[in-house]
């Protein structure tokens, strides 16, 4: 204990030496996230610092290896860290499918070469990458896929497209899945393949969504050459991966949007500040009644992402609870935001406006839409709970 | 404390579950209901609960109790809801223990043993109104020789028929919907003046309609300080919405369990119903409404032992997801066992009825969803 004491002490002098002051106001717009990658455009020089100081300490990835770039610390440490940025209310210096999704895999599956060549760039922010699942005719059905690689010897020859691909237009690499065996059954003739955006064959298209914006491409594949050596695990095994890796964006996607808690205004803040008080209770009783059943699910939601870490923590089985948490996640925070509109009124449907800002309540609302589609719908994530939890016969 | 089970309370769940599986599973509930027994439980099964330190859960080691806490308190709650086992846990080791925790010396010396015995029930006098409003008392103490003139009609007082002293709520001072001025005295129930009507109950159990008439109580039968007495019964009645949640998590949970084997059992179309997407995907929700239900209900009982200022918060939050979660556990399981379901031969039946009488007990989700947002300012 004594040395996690000082090692806060540690953290605290560097952060408050390190962290500009800049990094430690509220994120308000898109821009004051940082993705990195070749093709980054700093903010100011402040997010650029910030980035490269945390970098190079791996505290982007604070529990990675030391010989992958991160910052070797164990839980604990990892969580003084965490308490330590959020009390000076630092920003996270790097936002990244390549942290959140593909490195916990690389890690688990990868062989040492490739753990050498990604992880650093991905924890210094080098490298921005995108995941390529989705398929025009494979959505929920994903292991239907069925963009190919064939084996050329030295390289496998990748064509098909991919559709969803986030961001596929600003990423720099992207990791995917392709079918290396179209006569194997479906699930066992995929593989999991890392390759360069910047490969000849490769172009993107960005999809425009009705929140107005275009954060999703499709992205075709001709002839494109990809070395051998970019294949992570085994030939077929790729749906394993994708499996694990799903699981991670799972947990992503469940997690971070849905709790009432967090850095987030709670609802029935936002509502008493817009619509005010009557007699020490809102003034409007029946939009109240729904507020409060919405925040206690929050609540007992965030209870229980909590009762989850401490059983798996006490080595508990927990079972395949991701899916039951992306499923009840997503569905939370989609309800919250209909509240939000619901508080906001006709004030909530402005969609352009003289000020900045203004409009993006409505779209914040719409991309919610896509939370219980991305990463499986809702109800594959039911189907997943009957199957492998209550062991209900299939159809 | 990290949200999770320490190893003793695990042993103390699986213990627990031997138990009233074994004692007083749902076979016994329905053989109390068919003989329409004038107790409703089985006083021996309380005597060997007494011996299993489960009467004296709550009481202090130094009064011959287990003092084993909230926690400890709710698991024991939760496999009496899984076995629907009728004993004066809720009325008595919780309500009574945590009353008298906050009574004199001599008050403690006198009872807590006793509870941790089973050898004393206690029953909770405290409802007036048939929507649960705690504040809400009506019934009148006026000052009368050395102690207090008692008046008023209590409406819903679980176990009121066996008990061997009633904590009834009456005011002292203030008007009718004040939490100042109320007062808690214990009673004998056999003094002049006390009638109880006992009425059974949907989930065959019992609450008695306590009329006091002129009833004469000493000053030392006062519990806590006079008019003050509201804190105690937010205090017992927190104790008690827990340990309801607990035992509605107990009754979702089994609920669920017989449901789920059902679906696996039962044939029609040629198939196993429960490969029916429509009927899969409402048991996987089930099980997500009621894996929160548990973590509601551990943390209500931790801020218990805790005595974190949060309880209150928590408590309510437990017994307002606990209850719609039970509410819609036996629902579905009715109505995905279909027509059977609603046989008296089948038990899922029992487990709706107790689900509904446990919801109202102290308090909706309507009731403490109010609570809650009062509590979070809007």
């Amino acid at each position: 204990m004594a040395d996690l004491e000082s090692f806060r002490a540690e953290t605290r002098a560097w952060l408050e030496a390190n962290c500009p002051e800049e990094m430690r106001q509220p994120i308000r717009d898109d821009d004051d996230v940082c993705w990195g990658g070749r093709n980054v455009k700093f903010k100011s020089e402040a997010q650029k610092l910030w980035l490269e100081r945390m970098g190079a300490k791996g505290w982007t990835v604070p529990e990675w290896p030391k010989q992958y770039g991160g910052g070797g610390l164990d839980r604990a440490e990892a969580k003084v860290l965490a308490e330590e940025m959020r009390r000076i209310k630092a920003r996270s210096p790097l936002s990244s499918f390549g942290i959140w999704m593909l490195g916990p895999a690389l890690l688990k599956y990868g062989n040492e070469a490739q753990k050498l060549e990604h992880l650093p760039k991905i924890a210094r922010g080098e490298i921005r990458w995108c995941q390529g699942y989705s398929e025009p005719g494979a959505g929920s059905d994903l292991a239907s896929l069925r963009t190919s690689a064939e084996d050329k010897g030295d390289h496998y020859l990748v064509n098909g497209s991919k559709v969803w691909t986030s961001y596929a237009d600003k990423a720099d690499w992207i990791f995917c899945l392709v079918r290396t065996d179209p006569t194997a059954p479906k699930h066992l003739g995929i593989s999991f393949l890392l390759f360069d955006m910047a490969s000849e064959g490769v172009s993107t298209s960005p999809i425009k969504l009705i929140s107005g914006s275009s954060p999703f491409c499709q992205t075709f594949f001709d002839n494109v050459k990809v070395p051998k050596e970019n294949l992570m695990g085994e030939p077929g095994k790729g749906w394993t991966i994708a499996k694990y890796l799903l699981t991670h964006e799972r947990n992503m996607i469940g997690g971070s949007d849905s709790t009432g808690g967090g850095q987030r205004d709670s609802v029935s803040n936002i509502a008493r500040k817009l619509i005010g008080l009557d007699a020490a209770i809102l003034a409007d009783t029946a939009l109240r009644t729904d507020i409060a059943r919405h925040e206690m699910n929050a609540l007992a939601f965030s209870l229980t992402m909590e009762r989850v870490l401490a059983e798996a923590k006490a080595g508990q089985d927990t079972g395949a609870l991701s899916s039951m948490l992306k499923y009840y996640g997503t569905e939370l925070n989609k309800e919250r935001m209909e509240l939000l509109m619901s508080i906001r009124g006709s004030d909530g449907l402005t969609w352009e406006g003289e000020e900045k800002g203004e409009g993006d309540l409505a779209r914040s609302w719409l991309r919610s839409r896509a939370n219980s589609i991305e990463g499986g719908t809702s109800e594959v994530q039911l189907n997943i709970i009957a199957k492998r939890v209550l062991d209900l016969p299939g159809a | 404390m990290a949200l999770v089970l320490t190893e003793d309370q695990q042993m103390i769940r699986d213990s627990a579950e031997g138990f009233f599986k074994d004692e007083a599973p749902v076979s016994q509930h329905r053989a109390l209901r068919d003989a329409k027994d004038a107790t409703g439980f089985s006083r021996d099964v309380w005597t060997r609960m007494a011996g299993m330190g489960f009467a004296g859960v709550l009481v202090p080691e130094a009064h011959g109790g287990a003092d084993m806490g909230h926690v400890a308190a709710g698991i024991i709650l939760e496999a009496m809801g899984k076995n629907l086992s009728a004993a004066p846990m809720l009325s008595t080791a919780v309500l009574g223990a945590t009353a008298l925790r906050a009574g004199t010396p001599e008050q403690q010396a006198k009872y807590l043993p006793l509870i941790a015995q089973g050898a004393h029930l206690l029953a909770l006098a405290a409802d007036e109104a048939a929507r649960h409003k705690p504040s809400h008392v009506a019934t009148t103490a006026t000052p009368s020789g050395n102690g207090f003139r008692l008046n008023g009609v209590k409406g819903f007082v679980l176990d009121g028929h066996v008990a061997d002293t009633l904590i009834v709520a009456a005011r002292t001072d203030g008007e009718t919907d004040d939490r100042a001025g109320i007062t808690l005295f214990l009673v004998n129930p056999k003094a002049d003046g006390v009638k109880i009507d006992r009425r059974s109950m949907v989930d065959s159990r019992n609450a008695a309609k306590v009329t006091l008439s002129d009833v004469q109580v000493d000053g030392a039968d006062v519990l806590g300080n006079v008019g003050e007495g509201f804190a105690i019964l937010e205090k017992m009645l927190d104790a008690g919405r827990a340990c309801l949640a607990a035992e509605m998590l107990g009754v979702s949970g089994q609920a669920f369990a017989t449901t789920v084997d059902y679906l696996k059992q039962r044939e029609q179309f040629g198939q196993k119903i429960g490969s029916f997407q429509a009927l899969q995907h409402r048991a996987a929700h089930l099980f997500c409404e009621i894996e929160l239900a548990r973590s509601a209900t551990l943390k209500a009982l931790q801020a218990l032992d805790e005595g974190s200022d949060r309880a209150p918060m928590f408590v309510s939050l437990a017994k307002a997801k606990a209850g719609d979660v039970a509410i819609l556990a036996t629902n579905e399981g009715v109505q995905m066992h279909g027509g059977i379901g609603m046989t008296d031969e089948y038990d899922i039946g029992f487990f709706m009825k107790r689900a509904r009488a446990a919801q109202e007990t102290f308090g909706d989700s309507a009731f403490h969803g109010d609570r809650i947002a009062r509590q979070l300012g809007y």
